[in-house]
């Protein structure tokens, strides 16, 4: 027998949540299911169709949060123009209501994008596994929790049986050493990597981020880390908890208290990778190496540093890396070696799950105001648009004046909801619109027709609202 | 998941090849937040008009395949999106099995898990059952158990299906039932996760 290796944080999370194996796979027991209104309609109906109930209400925490618009939501549900888009949370009220599932509506001030509600309300926590029909749902990896998105007949899955059946990934560590520079935080990391590994990069592995600078992180920067997992091809993105994640934890409205606190955090302290724990693969970048980074094609790993060129399709080492290089330079409307700030935006996006809570809102306020101060405003030919992440978020950003900033500045302020990150509600680009955004994906249509996206940090985004093209934060707070 | 054992049921034929799952169910009846009622929009480029009115010729719509419960189609059964309203929408219909000489491999899995049973046929089998499906009897046996498929005139073609998916479908076994056999295990499981972390139990 070889001998026995240390345990990895993913296979800790993952052997204290196995229940039975069946035809090869797992049956891993699910802590925590988000839910929300597009994903899971069709799920109730299957339930229904077989009188099934929902095993878990006490589970399961459902928001609005997909299609919702993003003004005038005091005025209800019913009041929303989209018509599938009212349909579909209507049917959501109606399933909630019917098993007994705690909700928080479109206008509650607990409302807001899932990946946010998850961690503000303290449901998110260490060592849990959770799930829901949202790809980006490795958010909450940045607490230690093994978190995966799923699809509709996988959400009906967990709904009956608080269960999902998978078979394990492999073990990948990304480790990011050293101290980054001046402007430098977890959106151009989470680029980073992903340029570095490649969107297949993470295909079949979860992946645990370690090293000085992650540990550096606040939990709202591991969660803009862990958003991007997926967008590296994997299942999901961890950081192991630490006092970081403590702190953040304490308080919360669902967050142990009292003696529970006590043995909770006991429990937590547990979820670490050993050091003699055997990854299947490894990857280590200095913090130093990286820049502000943003995209300039229509994949999350075709990234550049903020003061480089856009790259030449015959740079790529295979023909097809050349083809869909082509192509995406065709579809954004770049040059081959023109530099990146040559980019002139038509639209400024600051919001979605990557980047829509308070530290993202203040590091933009703060990029708006220094603009302000120096008689600067967002230029005239932008359409700048913040959207904070939930209703608890805005609250908090009015409370220290930062939406007052923004709108000296000519950004719009808006209420809470996924908005311009895909799409599905109004705020969507026009056919041919350059888009600086805080998001996470720069497909071709997603957030709109022929709309053309540069993903980037929320400082970045704001400073290319006031330049009116993409620019280096560092060079406009100089 | 309704269980499929053995079904006498009315066969119709539909000749073409490559039927695609946007020709199944076309995308104007994905918008509902139900599985019930898509049979209504079941092959509805097919079965009717621009105006909405009936296409009388289609086979369908003819009175003697009314109520009929087994398709026998062309090749390439079911190619296309990958969207479950397409077995959906045929079980609403009171299509329970379809028979071809191939399926496109998302549908066939999606089959399997909503209780409609595809068999494969050789050429030359399904051709005579396409025949038999035209004449004045076409009422078919398709017995899941004995892996057999008895034409109207008594002709009987036997067909392959993996053991486990065949054992899941004669008990109406879908994943979720699956699991659900486990459910002693997480009964348990959740007992001692109650006591080891109590402070996710919330009242
Ligand atoms: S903000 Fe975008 S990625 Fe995040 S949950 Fe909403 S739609 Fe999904």
């Amino acid at each position: 027998m070889p001998p026995m290796s240390g345990k990895t944080l993913y296979d800790k999370i993952w052997d204290a949540h196995v229940v039975a194996q069946q035809d090869g796979e797992a049956i891993l027991y699910i802590d925590l299911h988000l839910i929300h209104e597009v994903t899971t309609p069709q799920a109730f109906a299957g339930l229904r169709a077989a009188g099934r109930p929902v095993r878990r209400p006490d589970r399961t925490l459902a928001v609005a949060d997909h299609n919702v618009p993003t003004e005038g939501q005091a005025l209800g549900v019913g009041a929303v123009a989209d018509e599938e888009a009212r349909l579909q949370l209507q049917t959501l009220e109606r399933n909630v209501r019917d098993n007994g599932i705690e909700f928080f509506p479109m206008g509650d001030i607990r409302n807001g994008i899932v990946h946010v509600v998850g961690p503000e309300q303290g449901r998110t926590q260490p060592g849990m596994t959770i799930v829901c029909g949202d790809s980006h749902t490795s958010t909450h990896g940045a607490f230690g929790a093994l978190a995966q998105g799923i699809g509709t007949s996988e959400v009906e899955h967990v709904l009956a049986t608080q269960t999902l059946r998978q078979k394990k990934s492999k073990n990948l560590r990304v480790t990011v050493n050293g101290t980054p520079g001046p402007g430098v935080g977890a959106k151009d990391f989470a680029l980073a990597i992903v340029g570095a590994i490649g969107t297949a990069g993470g295909t079949g592995s979860v992946i645990e981020y370690a090293g000085e600078a992650i540990r550096g992180l606040s939990m709202e920067g591991r969660m803009t880390l862990c958003n991007l997992a997926i967008e590296a091809g994997a299942r999901a993105g961890l950081v192991a908890p630490d006092q970081t994640t403590y702190d953040y934890m304490m308080g919360r409205p669902a967050s142990p208290k009292g003696a529970a606190w006590e043995m909770a955090l006991a429990h937590w302290k547990t979820f670490f990778s050993d050091d003699d724990a055997v990854f299947d693969r490894e990857v280590v970048l200095d913090a130093a190496d990286i820049a502000p980074t943003v995209t300039w094609g229509t994949s999350p790993e075709d990234v550049v540093a903020v003061t480089g060129n856009v790259p030449s399709p015959e740079s790529f080492a295979t023909p097809d890396k050349k083809i869909s290089a082509e192509r995406a330079l065709d579809y954004m409307g770049l040059t081959a070696g023109q530099p990146i700030t040559e980019a002139r935006v038509d639209v400024v996006f600051i919001g979605s799950c990557t980047n829509s809570r308070i530290e993202d809102l203040r590091s933009a306020a703060a990029v708006a105001q220094h603009a302000f101060l120096n008689g600067r405003l967002v230029a005239p030919h932008v359409r700048a648009m913040v959207v904070p992440g939930s209703g608890l978020v805005k609250e908090q950003a009015e409370e220290e004046g930062l939406d007052a900033i923004f709108k000296a500045a000519g950004f719009d302020w808006r209420e809470p909801g996924c908005s311009m990150c895909l799409g599905m509600n109004p705020d969507r680009l026009a056919p041919g619109e350059r888009c600086a955004s805080t998001s996470n994906r720069n497909f071709e249509g997603r957030q709109g027709r022929g709309g053309r996206t540069h993903l980037m940090s929320p400082a970045m985004a704001a400073a290319a609202a006031i330049a009116g093209h993409i620019v280096d934060v560092r060079e406009m707070m100089a | 998941m309704k269980a499929f054992t053995k079904l006498d049921a009315r066969m119709a034929p539909l000749t073409m090849a490559n039927i695609d799952t946007d020709q199944i169910i076309p995308k104007q009846f994905l918008k509902t937040v139900e599985r019930e009622g898509l049979g209504k929009g079941l092959f509805y480029d097919f079965r009717f008009d621009e105006q909405g009115v009936e296409k009388t010729e289609f086979v369908l719509n003819r009175p003697e395949y009314k109520g009929v419960g087994v398709l026998v189609a062309g090749d390439n059964f079911g190619c296309g999106s990958s969207r479950e309203h397409a077995p959906w929408a045929l079980l609403d219909f009171g299509i329970s099995c379809v028979i071809s000489t191939s399926f496109a491999d998302i549908f066939y899995n999606n089959c399997f898990q909503n209780g409609l049973l595809p068999v494969v046929l050789k050429p030359e089998e399904v051709q005579a059952l396409m025949e038999e499906a035209k004449g004045g009897n076409h009422v078919v046996t398709v017995d899941l158990e004995a892996q057999t498929v008895v034409s109207p005139s008594g002709a009987a073609f036997s067909f392959q299906i993996d053991p486990q998916r065949k054992a899941k479908m004669l008990q109406g076994l879908d994943a979720i039932g699956e699991t659900l056999t486990a459910a002693m295990d997480i009964d348990v499981y959740e007992s001692k996760r109650a006591l080891s972390e109590p402070w996710l139990e919330r009242a």
